[in-house]
């Protein structure tokens, strides 16, 4: 219960942060030096928040649906035969460190947005494909052979057996990406992505710790809500399907 | 079968990769270029011929999977000499400025005969001996290809060859980076997790602040450290003679550090946890002290858990090492950052090539550990 007042009093202050930047002022100027300005007004911190959840939104929802349609093609019929290739891309993939992809997509995709698109794309596949695939085939015999004797064909199966199954940790797999992308979106800025990694950046250009903060704060208390929206999804569904 | 479908998609992925351009030839290092195909090259038409018959090769029937394996390597190969015979032919004699930078087509090739290499080796199932033969055996090759001067000519060689000791600079702080902030974690992290461990009370409470700092992004973090060190370096007498300082390595070496302690607690707790009660009282029912069942039955019984916290702490700190290039922290990031700002992408790859390459090497050879650590274990 506290963890939940907890929750949504950081959700509020952050909305009011977002609204009236300016009258935090004081709480951050301690953190400036020279009288430098204490809060980023560069670009309006709302527009850039909005940005940021905008393109870790996209993102995560293309890499979930290309995921979970790979996960689907490769858990039956002629698609069988790429599994073993699959874990292994995925495996391997999980290695690359999201930094290098944002700067090898630059030359392909120029500097703005696309590139940290394409890397949190590419990035966030990974996790939602691997919880796809664990939820796809980790159904228990049991369900399996209540599915076959009900008659079941192989697409009824799919749509209402496997997928639904499935769906609690396709959640979490979206949930690891999420927070993933929003804290790599972030480096996104370094290829001239609107994000509120720009703030940061430029407080590190600077040498004023209160945009860093501002700009990690703000990130940082996204992550948290988003995290535990994702969970308390995962708990309901989980708590429907009478799994937990 | 009569067809082999992956083979069908590396074919269609490679021979796409044979109609795009192989490199980009660029008169300096700024311009955009042109695109240049193999088969525009001396001895391009047969070596185009022969990766093109590979890889229809490999769509028909069911190869065994040595033969994939061979045919993936040799193709593998084949792609980096091309692109090798590409920058020496396109190169005027004694011109230093003209690039020549792998362009869509090569890297294209590459996936092919990659994925290619990736699904022999899953269908090969190798030993475990075999497959650490397999990981000595291939960077001994990337090694070799590197050594004989035989991609001197391509622009990412070339940056590297004007800042070789530079280079060599920052591998180290890349690594020291990397691997500094592990120990550091395993140091502080092992005994943590086996404190909470025997004291449930603080489990939520240290798993929950370690989760918040894991939230916080790495480029905040990382600008957090700035400061913070450069107030502890200049009002704690002695702490700048240590090396504490707020710019260069130690606030990313720290920042990288805080970002490792969550897999190790919480790794430590679950390997910890997971060891079944009766082992720990049959233990102690042999009359072993409980500092002996903790180091000589719960330890080793961890033990592939733990180093699987080992594998995701290396290599997420091999990737996040490269943000130490954006405060000074130095690392493969110097070189990333630097192209970024020039716009020079072969510097880019000078960066982010030996980071993933880095990562991949350290990512297999802990999986590779696991497995050893699991077959001493039942």
């Amino acid at each position: 219960m506290t963890g939940r007042i907890l929750l949504g009093l950081a959700g509020l202050v952050l909305l009011a942060f977002l609204a009236a930047p300016s009258a935090f002022a004081p709480l951050f100027q301690p953190f400036t030096r020279n009288n430098a300005p204490a809060i980023y007004t560069q670009t309006s911190l709302l527009s850039l928040t909005l940005s940021h959840l905008a393109i870790v939104a996209v993102a995560v929802a293309a890499s979930t649906l290309v995921g979970l349609v790979l996960a689907v093609l490769v858990t039956r019929g002629a698609g069988r035969e790429f599994l073993p290739l699959a874990r292994t891309v995925t495996a391997v993939g999980q290695t690359f460190p999201p930094v290098a992809v944002l700067a090898l997509a630059v030359p392909v995709m120029g500097f703005g947005t696309g590139p940290t698109l394409v890397a949190l794309f590419l990035y966030g596949l990974l996790p939602v494909f691997e919880n796809a695939l664990a939820g796809l085939t980790g159904q228990t015999a049991q369900v399996t052979e209540a599915a076959r004797g009900m008659g079941l064909t192989p697409r009824q199966r799919l749509w209402q057996i496997d997928l639904p199954l499935s769906l609690p940790l396709l959640l979490a797999g979206m949930r690891l990406t999420a927070v993933i992308s929003l804290g790599t979106a972030t480096i996104g800025s370094t290829v001239a992505a609107r994000t509120l990694g720009e703030v940061i950046i430029a407080g590190l250009l600077s040498s004023n710790t209160a945009f860093v903060l501002q700009g990690g704060l703000v990130v940082g208390i996204l992550a948290v809500l988003i995290h535990q929206g994702f969970q308390a999804l995962e708990r309901r569904i989980r708590g429907r399907m009478g799994l937990a | 079968m009569l067809l082999s479908p992956p083979g069908v998609l590396f074919a269609l992925i490679g021979t796409a990769g044979l109609a795009l351009p192989l490199v980009q030839f660029k008169p300096n290092r700024i311009v955009t270029g042109e695109g240049i195909g193999l088969h525009a090259l001396p001895l391009g038409l047969p070596l185009a011929a022969a990766l093109c018959g590979l890889l229809l090769a490999t769509c028909l029937g069911r190869w065994p999977a040595a033969l994939r394996l061979a045919a993936a390597v040799s193709g593998f190969v084949t792609v980096i000499l091309s692109l090798g015979l590409a920058a020496s032919h396109l190169t005027p004699e004694g011109n230093t400025i003209a690039r020549v930078s792998p362009a869509s087509g090569f890297w294209l090739l590459l996936l092919a005969f990659g994925l290619m290499l990736a699904d022999a080796v899953g269908r090969l199932r190798p030993s475990l001996a075999m497959r650490w033969l397999m990981l000595a055996a291939a960077l001994g090759l990337v090694a070799a290809i590197l050594a004989s001067g035989l991609l001197d000519g391509v622009s990412v060689m070339r940056e590297y060859a004007s800042r070789r000791d530079l280079f060599g600079r920052e591998a180290q702080a890349h690594l020291m980076l990397a691997f500094g902030s592990l120990g550091a974690a395993l140091l502080v992290g092992i005994p943590a997790g086996i404190a909470i461990f025997q004291a449930p009370r603080w489990r939520g409470p240290v798993l929950g602040v370690l989760n918040i700092l894991q939230t916080i992004p790495s480029l905040a973090l990382f600008g957090i450290m700035i400061p913070v060190f450069g107030w502890v370096a200049a009002s704690l007498p002695g702490a700048a003679r240590l090396g504490v300082a707020g710019i260069g390595v130690f606030p990313a070496l720290v920042a990288l550090f805080l970002y490792s302690l969550l897999p190790v607690v919480s790794n430590t707790l679950a390997g910890l946890s997971g060891v079944p009660a009766a082992t720990r009282d049959a233990a102690l029912g042999l009359g072993m002290t409980r500092p002996q069942v903790l180091a000589q039955v719960l330890v080793p019984l961890a033990l592939p858990v733990l180093l699987a916290a080992v594998r995701i702490v290396l290599v997420q700190n091999i990737g996040l090492a490269v943000i130490a290039g954006l405060i000074g922290g130095g690392g493969f990031g110097t070189f990333v950052f630097q192209g970024l700002n020039q716009t020079a992408m072969d510097l880019v790859l000078l960066g982010a090539l030996p980071t993933i390459a880095l990562a991949l090497v350290a990512g297999i050879a802990l999986d590779l550990l696991i497995q050893a650590a699991h077959r001493g274990t039942p």
